[in-house]
Parts: C-alpha cells; structure tokens; sequence
C-alpha cells in the first residue's frame, strides 16, 4: 500500500508550532554576530529630479554608522550595453530590460516611484536606524507623474530621457480594420474593456535579507523562492564569481511570486555588506513592503468576443496594455503569458492578441501568483459571461458548447501552447452537480420574482493553466543513503508553505521503503545545492518531485547492484520490499539486508544518486469553480455565500498539501474580485499604503469552502503530476466577480470591474437604474 | 528604564529603551523569537500573545505597559514538538500552516478565542479571526482545527 | 513602525496622572490601552515628547449603577463592556457596539476612554454615546467637570478636553426608551465603518458623516412629529457634511445613512415591540 496519494500531515509543522520558525531576522548565526540594521530612505515622490542629498544630520544621530547613496556606488560592473531589440521571442523573458530602461540600485538623480530607495543608512539597531533615516534630506524637483495606463500612453512626460515613448515592449498587431475579418460571420459582437487591477503580494513576511563579506566571499541570507537564481543574480549584479557568493534561503514566510530570485532592495543591501565590510541585515517594514516589494496584475484590456446567436464562440481578441511600474523589470512576461493563455479552455477558431507594456511612476510590477494566467482567465470568463448575456443564453450552457471535448487532447491551441490532458466539461459537471446548480438558479429567481433586497447570484469559470512553463529550466535532486540507513534528499526546489520537506520524504518511502522519518529533505543553500531551480510557476512537483523520485530509482538499481554482491546472488533475483525497506533474493528471507547494510557496504559514502530532469514540457492542470454571492442591492454590499470548485492537476501526491494549495489560492482570487487594489492617486501617491487601507481579506469575509475532486493524470511525467499552486486563484478570480455581476444582472448591469466594493456595485446598481 | 515582565513563566528583566514595543522585548531581550513583526498598523496579529490570559497584538502594546505582567508566547504554550498544546496538535493534524509565519500569533488568538468561547460556531471563529491575517491558507484550514480543538478531537 | 523617542511614566493614581501631565503640558499624553494612540505614534504621526501611562488605575474600570445613571470608568476595556451583563440588561446598546471595535485583540485593550477622548469620528463609540445622552466626567488639576456627548467632540481627533485633563467617567442615563439599534457598514468586518447609525428611542446618531460624530436631528424631528421609520430615514443625510475617501464618495455615504437609519430605526421599533 503506497503512501503516495494518502493524507499525510506534515514534518514541517512541529517546529513551526512551537519553537516557530527560522526566517531571516529571526536567525541568530555567529557569522551575524555585531550585524549593523540597514534602513533605506525613500523617495516620498512619485517623479523628481534629485538635485542634492545632506546627510549631515544622519551621521550625528546615535548610532549611525554610514550613510550611503548612489555617489558611493563606484565598484559595481556597468549595465551591459544596450544593443537594441534582442532575438524575437525575448521580450516574454522575464528579465529586465536594459539599456536606457536600466534600474539603478538606488537613484541617481531621478526618482520614479513612492517608495524608490534613495539611500541607506548603516546603525547598530533598528530603532535608531529608522530616527536617522528620517534625518537624510533630500532636495527634489519634481516631475509631473505619470499614472495609469491611458496617461502613459498620451502624455508628453517620459520616465527615461533616453526613449521615445513609456511604451517599453509592444508586441502584435494593433487591432483595425484588417483584423475585424476575424469577426466575420459573427452573428454577435460584444467588445468591453475590463481592467485587472493592481495587487499587492502582501506575503506576511515581507522582504528580508543579511550579508556579510569575509574572506572573499559574501554570504548572504535571504526571503527568496529561488537560491541559485539570486546567487546568479547577485553575481551579474555586483561583478563577483558566483563561486564566491553563498545563499541561504531560511524558513520563508511566503513568495506568491514577488520573492522569486532576489530583490533590487536586497542586493543594495550585499553591495553595501561588501563594500563596508560589515555584516548588515535588512527586514522591512509593511508600509515599506506596500510600496516597495513589487506589485501584481495591473493590466488594462480590451476584449472582443464574436459568435452565432446558437452560442458557437467564433473570434476573440485581446489588447492589452500592461502597466508595469516605474521600472521594466520583467519585460513582456506577464502580458505574453497572458496572450499564452488568452482562449482558455475553449475551442475558439479565431484568436488573436496584442499587448503594449508601459512604464508608470508607480511601483514596479512583477509576478503574483498566476503571473499572466489569472489575468487571462479573468478576460476569458468575463467575455464568455457577456457573450452568454447578448445571446441570452445560461453561461453554464454556452461554456459547454465550447469548451474542448476530451478527445482532443493534446490540443495545440491558437497561441501555439499544446495541452496535455484535460477533461473540461467534466469538471464543469462536478462543479454544476455539487453546488446544486439547478436550485441556486430556482432560488434566484424566487428572490428576483419577490423583490428581495438580498439577491443571489451565481458565477462560473472554467480555465486551463500553464504550469513549469520553464520546464525547459528542469530541477535537480540529490539522493544519498547513508551508511545508518537514513537518507538525505538535496532538492532544487525552494518551498516556502508548500510543504516539499514531507512531500519529497514520502517519495523516497514510496519507492524505497525508507520510512519519511528517516527521511531528510535539504534546500536553499547554494554551498550544499549548487545547481538548482526553485519553487515558482507551479513547477515544483512535476520537476523537483519527479527529479527526487528519479533519484530514487537510481539509488535502487545501484542498491540492487550492491545488494546482489553482498548476498552473491545475481540482480535479476534481487527485491526490494517497499514496505519494509528490506532487500533480499526473491522468496528467500533468510538472506534480507537493510538499507543500512546495503549503503554500508557501498562505501563510505553510501549510495549517492544525483539528477538533472526535465521533459521540457509544460501541463496544463484545468479546473471549474462556482462561486455563489448574495448582494445587498441598496447597499451594494457583496458577501460570498459558497465556492465550489474542482481543480485538477493530475495525480495528487498529498491531498492534504494539494487542498491547501487550493484554498490559499481561492482566498487570494477571492481578495481580488471583492477586496483588494493597490490605489494611487494621480500624482502617483499611494493611497492604500497600509495594511489599514489596503483591504488584505480575512477570515471573516470567506466561507469554507467546497472542494471537489478531479485526477486526470498528464503523460508528460511520471508521476502523472501538474502544478496546482496557482489554480485555485485563476479560477476563482473570474467565478467571484461573474456571481457579483450575475447577482444585479437583471437591475441592467453588465459589468462591474474589480475590486467589486460595495460602493462600486452600488455605483453600477443606480447608473443601470438610470439607464432603464 | 527597567522592566520585569513573566515570559511563559520566567522572569525576564532588563534595562530597555522606553519606547520598546513588546514584541521587540520578546524577540530581543527575551530571545524568543517564533512571535513574529507582520505590519506596522495593528492590523495582521502576526505579534499575537497573551497578556494576562488575554490576546493582545504585541507590537501595539508597550514593554513597559506588561511590566510586571505575564506573557505567554506560543514557546510557552508548547515548545516541546512531543508534548503540544490541542491547538497546536489540531493545527498540524488539519494541515493549518503551510509557510508558518503567522502561525504563532494565529495559535495565540486561537486560545483566546477558546478561553473566552469553549464551543464557538463556525461564524464566531472566523469573526474571532478577523484580527490575524494569513496569506497561505485561506484560514478554511485554521477554522476547521479551531473547531476541532475545540471539540477536543486532538485528544 | 516605532515610535519617536519619548519618556515613559507611570501614574498609579488619578492625582498622580494629573500631576505628571501638568509638569509637562503640551508634551504629554496620556496613555490608556493605546491602541488609538500606539498605532499614530508608529507612524510618527503623533509624536509627544512623555507618555503617562494610566493603564494601572484600576479604580477606573467599572460598570455600575448609580441611581438612574448607569456609570463606566473611562479604562473600562470594550470587552468588558461587551461582556458586562449590567449592560446587557440596562444599555444593550453600547455592549453591541463595544463588541464590534476592532478585532478580539483591539478590545482587550482599547478602552472606552480612550476611544472618546480620541474623537474619531469613524469610531464606533463617540457616536454611541450621543445617542445615550451620555454625559462624561473630566478630572483636571482645577476640579471635575462633566461634559455633555453633544459638546465632547469638537472636531475630527479634537475632543473638549484640556492637555493635562483626564476622562474619568462617562454617565449614561438609564433609557425611557427601549428601542436601540446599532448598525455598522463596513468593507471588510474589521475595517473602520463606512457609515453607521447608533438608535436609542427617538435619539439617533451619525458614525463617519462628518469631522464629528452627528444627532441625525432632522430623523429625530420627523420622528417625533410621528413619522415612520422610512419616512424619517429619508432626512438621514441632512445637515451632514460626509467625507470623499477611498471607501465611499459623498454622495454614496449620504446614500448608506439613509438606508441604515432606515433600518436601524426598523430594528429598534422591533426591540421596542418587545418578543
């Protein structure tokens, strides 16, 4: 009996529920010993000139040891020069773009954003550090800023002198009249422009960081996804061999996406460690985390959706503008993604996409969990919804006339992706069935047909996801049976919440029969880990996962090897019983050995597998969720009643870990369809600058919710396994926010954007009121 | 100036700025360091503790107000992984954690919820929660271990 | 995240509290369960040079009856208030809205002092208050005062009371009226109240519909000429001057007074109809 798919609770959680645990500024390591606290001064202003920056007073507070700005950055490797437009393809790389759109480690003569580091000030303790940060004064001259999309497109303002627009990557034809053939035939046209809001990450460890250079090396400890990425960063960053830098990524207290590699903010602060010879450590504040880790989503788009009155989806296209902040820090990744995944789950003859990335005095965006993929599946569902409406016909109805029928798998879809596996009306069916579908539309139309003040509504989204879109990038694992008979796994990936150290150990018991108790998982530091990935993109079961249980199979057939010599039988007699970890000649117990034997007489260092795996292809998990909402229609007040979904990202390792996942998930798309939005001002001030304003949901506006099962395994790898970390949110996003509009639909209201906050319901209640 | 304040049961005293926040006492000076910093706007919970049996939001009280006063952190509650409190062996067997950062305040409150309402609905727990944010989980977990503990099915 | 420097005293009596404020004028604070104050003085928004801490006169936690007043000491903490079943017999009406204060933390804390000599006027407790024709008792080195609801809150954060005086007790009239209602809008459950209507009998009060918390006078006229409670609700954004903010422009919370007066004054003729 396998242990693999059994409800396994977690090695993880005894430490972290009582001695709690070890993130950055918890550690208490010797190296850190005397460490000085880093506080950053930032900019107050969205778009300034710097015209000069007195620390006089600074260096007179208690404690202040240094105070450094960008004058003092002298030693680091000039940016690579920019040679123009990189090969086709490049601007979806999620890598900055250079060249006049370079990002200094702290600004140098201009800033561009609420929050951009201006700079640092060196004290013995935190305390004082945030006194004489509030001493540095800074002259500047400001700009006008440049907020919103529509504002970047059409002011004469340009953030970087060197450009010919804010317009930093555009990528696809512009929509004309050319590309409205794609709309012939259609019996039917609804065009919207709907705007996926900015969000803020909210991890509830901020961003964190320590270094110190002795030696000739820099250690430095960090809140990241992804260890050997900022090593590699870190390298490219201040000029130095990676072999002479080591990361430790400690207990993380949450990515979402924004803690992938290693943050502008963090590497100042190794520059800083290095160049003053100190040990330094930084942990932010939230006001500074709100505006200063990166934002998400922020996308403007304009989506067109054409099809027969029968409810045949023909054509749909997208253009979209990406606000990406002040500073391009991830090109055109998330809007190709986006563009990636801009049909969904349908079979759309017609697809097309085009989207311009622009640059805004505001913070900088970069991935939050679903990178692109929500933002798609928000589109897709709320056109499918208003094509649904036009044609009047049931959303649930119209999705099942188009979504992809099981037999065609794998499917390439218009954009180029190729799906693995799915069966998308069958999920849709769970979901429908589970939730009652039937008499939630009777119940809403007996509170219709009352005049309840309290309406129902009940909303629909069906999606398909990219998971290990980098699956080019694979993962690595290292097994090693000792000569006691426990084993040590170095994997590549880097959980923060995901729960690998169990899930990982439960592999090798699977295969091996070592008890997980006897089971070590290391990750995160690029001394012990050199080569290695991390946790992002959903990817870290399919390839760190699979790469672990590769391993294991390595150690067993080298374990067979050894066995048979030990017992001088041949390796076609050997086996392995999973159960109890012992190896004998099969039918012979009498010659039984242990691991521990085994290992032992392998050498001195045991059996030792090492992997690099990567199929280099995608999944596609794939789900349905139903959310149903009740809308108070004098107030506009929303509450989500129930959420029903079904998420299905193959064959599920944990069901205890992959619910989790779905839960955490579903609560961040929920936060986004009802709550939250990072607000500026238009002189790009934020206005939801703390925890106080920016609306971070709680448990009180969620119900429990319900989950439904669905495994339909990928041939891509062989575990059968996909990524579920991202869907619960994708689906979720456009389920909500489909319920709030469906809920007053028959007040005229067609579309509410999100955050659907109850002043904006009630602003789209009273403006369809005067309409009719 | 000088504070004594009883953390999980010892006394701890030291010579402190006056404007140490208690959370900073406990993580510094205490050296107990599972109670964690998550805003700076009393709004996440993260720094829950009990104060005289109480649940209080650590970084908004002073060092100097629990002077004199018990404080029981999550270290307190149980430290030894063998020997956890129902709240912390509910958390883990309804897989209530998954990054851990809010956890100890999250325990805390938990508590006190239960201290004060042995036998809360659903609806209560969740209103009870509203003070103590997690990003990870959705709190459906967080919900259903409260409920259990407070069921007694740990046991 | 910290506050600026400042020195620390503890007061272990009223005398105490007023002296040791009176030595430094402008430059104290008195400090109660600080949960209105801490949060400004992290973000150095408020920045007093010497906090007194008030926080061990006990003597001034109470709920108790005194004649035909029911009397609380000003460091009575919100949950105590929502737990006093004194109250919950004779004023319902502030334990229901001192058990929506912030979250379970905020209400072991904050006290109903220190919430009113706040003078929020998003808080749940000033506009309570008014409608219990509270009338509160002040302590200063030249004597005891008493201060009607009406003229306690001033302005937004500016109560009537001088640098240096205390808030020692808020007197609240036992209620001729039986009806009460207290409805609270919000976002988020923890968030401040968009808007929020406290009723006790034919006396209605206004949270976050202007710098101060407000009597919906013209309710309460149409009220007592014989109105019903939708009629009267109507006159709910009447002489008040609503805040534009991130939550809700003027025009919606003029929108949200009328329809929570309206239903605050339904639930209170329900409770005044009795089971």
């Amino acid at each position: 009996m396998s242990i693999l798919g059994t409800r396994v609770v977690r090695t993880e959680d005894p430490r972290l529920l009582t001695t709690g645990g070890t993130y950055v500024d918890d550690l208490r390591v010797p190296e850190l010993a005397g460490a000085a606290r880093v506080t950053f001064v930032r900019s107050p202003i969205a778009h300034a000139l710097i015209s000069g920056v007195d620390s006089a007073a600074a260096l007179d507070a208690p404690g202040v040891l240094a105070v450094l700005t960008a004058q003092d950055i002298d030693d680091l490797p000039p940016p690579p020069p920019d040679d123009g437009p990189g090969p086709e393809g490049s601007e979806a790389a999620p890598v900055p773009l250079g060249g006049p759109w370079a990002e200094p480690l702290l600004a140098a003569g201009r800033v561009r954003f609420v929050g951009e580091p201006v700079g640092i000030v060196l004290t013995d303790d935190s305390y004082q550090g945030e006194d004489a940060a509030e001493l540095v004064s800074v002259d500047y001259a400001p700009l006008p800023a440049v907020v919103g999309t529509a504002v970047a497109l059409e002011t004469q303002t340009l953030l970087f002198p060197g450009t010919s627009s804010n317009v930093a990557v555009s990528v696809g034809p512009p929509a004309d009249a050319a590309t409205s053939d794609a709309f012939e035939g259609c019996d039917v046209v609804v065009a919207r422009t709907i705007i996926n809001q900015r969000l803020a990450p909210v991890p509830m460890e901020g961003r964190a960081v320590a270094a110190r250079w002795a030696d000739g090396k820099l250690t430095v400890w960090v809140s990241t996804q992804n260890a050997q990425i900022a090593r590699f960063v870190l390298a490219g960053a201040l000029g130095l061999d990676p072999a002479a830098i080591r990361v430790i990524a400690p207990d993380v207290g949450g990515g979402f996406g924004a803690k992938v590699g290693i943050d502008r903010d963090a590497i100042a602060v190794a520059w800083a460690a290095k160049r003053t010879g100190r040990a330094l450590r930084w942990t932010e504040t939230r006001s500074e985390n709100l505006v200063g880790m990166t934002h998400g989503r922020a996308q403007q788009q304009a989506v067109t959706i054409g099809g027969t009155r029968d409810g045949r989806v023909l054509a749909y296209r997208m253009d979209i503008v990406q606000d990406t902040g002040a500073y391009p820090r991830m090109s055109g990744f998330l809007p190709a993604l986006t563009s990636l995944m801009a049909a969904g789950p349908y079979d759309i003859p017609r697809v097309q996409t085009a989207f311009r990335v622009v640059v805004t005095n505001t913070t900088p965006i970069s991935a939050y969990r679903g990178a692109g993929r929500p933002e798609a599946t928000a589109a897709i569902e709320r056109a499918m919804d208003l094509f649904s409406a036009e044609i009047g016909m049931d959303p649930a109805e119209v999705r099942r006339r188009n979504l992809l029928p099981p037999e065609a798998f794998p499917h390439t879809a218009p954009s180029g992706a190729v799906y693995d596996t799915g069966d998308y009306v069958a999920v849709l069916d769970k979901v429908l069935t589970a939730a009652g579908y039937r008499e939630l539309r009777a119940e809403q139309a007996r509170r219709r047909e009352r005049g309840d003040v309290l309406q129902l509504g009940v909303g629909l989204a069906s999606y398909v996801e990219i998971t290990a879109a980098d699956a080019a990038n694979g993962e690595t694992a290292r097994l090693v049976v000792h000569g006691d008979g426990t084993a040590t796994a170095y994997t590549g990936s880097s959980p923060h919440g995901q729960g690998h150290h169990t899930a990982w150990a439960m592999l090798v018991q699977a295969e091996l029969g070592i008890p997980m108790d006897k089971v070590t998982v290391v990750h995160g530091d690029t001394d012990i880990i050199p080569e290695g990935v991390g946790t992002y993109a959903s990817r870290s079961l399919q390839l760190g996962g699979v790469a672990v249980h590769m391993a294991a199979l390595d150690v067993k057939e080298q374990a067979r090897r050894v066995a048979a010599d030990m017992i001088e039988a041949s390796e076609a007699d050997m086996e392995l019983d999973a159960d109890t970890g012992a190896w004998r000649v099969r039918g012979d117990p009498a010659t039984s050995r242990t691991w521990a034997d085994v290992a032992s007489h392998a050498g001195p260092g045991g059996l030792v597998a090492a992997v690099q795996y990567t199929e280099g292809r995608p999944t596609f998990p794939f789900g349905s969720h139903l959310a149903v909402v009740e809308v108070d229609t004098e107030t506009g007040k929303v509450r989500l009643v129930r959420h029903v979904t079904a998420d299905d990202a193959g064959t599920v390792l944990n069901p205890l870990l992959a619910e989790g996942q779905r839960h955490g998930g579903i609560a961040q798309g929920v936060a986004q369809a009802l709550l939250e939005e990072m607000v500026y001002d238009p002189d790009g001030n934020p206005l939801t600058g703390t925890l106080a304003d920016y609306a971070a949901i709680t448990a009180a506006e969620l119900p429990s919710f319900e989950l439904v099962d669905s495994e339909t395994a990928t041939d891509i790898n062989p575990l059968g396994a996909k990524g579920i970390g991202e869907a619960g949110t994708i689906g979720a996003v456009p389920a909500v926010q489909n319920a709030v509009v469906d809920a007053v639909s028959y007040l005229g209201v067609q579309h509410i954007d999100m955050p659907a906050t109850p002043a904006r319901v009630w602003a789209a209640i009273s403006e369809a009121g005067k309409r009719q | 100036m000088k504070v004594s304040v009883t953390v999980n049961g010892s006394a701890v005293a030291a010579e402190i700025a006056d404007r140490t926040l208690l959370v900073h006492f406990l993580r510094d000076v205490a050296g107990l360091t599972a109670t964690n910093v998550g805003c700076d706007t009393s709004s996440c919970g993260a720094c829950t503790v009990l104060l005289d049996g109480q649940s209080v939001k650590s970084c908004t009280v002073l060092a100097a107000q629990a002077d004199g006063r018990s404080v029981m952190t999550v270290e307190g509650l149980s430290s030894d992984p063998a020997e956890m409190h129902p709240v912390q062996r509910a958390f883990r067997a309804e897989h209530a954690l998954q990054c851990g950062f809010c956890t100890p305040g999250m325990v805390m409150a938990a508590v006190s919820l239960l201290a004060e309402n042995p036998d809360p609905t659903e609806e209560q727990v969740r209103s009870g929660l509203e003070g103590n944010l997690c990003r990870c989980t959705g709190y459906h977990n967080i919900v259903r271990a409260i409920l259990a503990a407070a069921r007694g099915d740990a046991e | 995240m910290i506050p600026a420097p400042f020195s620390y005293q503890r007061a272990w009596s009223v005398d105490e509290a007023l002296d040791l404020a009176a030595r430094r004028g402008d430059e104290a604070r008195f400090l109660a369960g600080g949960h209105s104050l801490l949060p400004l003085m992290k973000l150095r928004l408020a920045v007093p040079e010497v906090l007194v801490d008030i926080g061990r006169l006990d003597e001034l936690c109470y709920v108790r009856e005194a004649g035909s007043d029911i009397v609380v000491g000003a460091l009575t903490s919100h949950q105590e208030l929502a737990q006093s079943s004194l109250l919950h017999r004779e004023l319902p009406l502030l334990a229901q809205a001192a058990s929506q204060v912030g979250d379970p933390q905020v209400r072991h804390r904050g006290t109903i002092g220190g919430s009113l000599a706040h003078a929020d006027p998003a808080a749940d407790l000033p506009a309570v208050i008014m409608a219990l024709d509270a009338t509160l008792v002040a302590r200063g080195l030249s004597g005891t005062r008493q201060i009607g609801a009406g003229e306690f809150f001033r302005d937004m954060f500016e109560s009537a009371l001088e640098p240096g005086e205390l808030l020692t007790e808020i007197r609240i009239p036992r209620p001729k009226a039986a009806g009460w209602s207290y409805v609270k809008f919000t976002n988020r459950g923890i968030d401040w109240a968009i808007a929020g209507v406290a009723v006790q009998g034919g006396r209605v009060a206004l949270v976050n519909m202007g710098p101060r918390p407000l009597r919906a006078a013209a309710v309460e006229r149409a009220l007592a000429d014989g109105a019903a409670p939708g009629q009267a609700a109507a006159h709910a954004a009447d002489g008040t001057s609503p805040p534009d903010d991130l939550h809700a422009d003027r025009a919606y919370r003029e929108h949200l007074a009328r329809v929570l007066v309206a239903r605050a004054l339904e639930e209170a003729s329900s409770r005044a109809a009795g089971p």
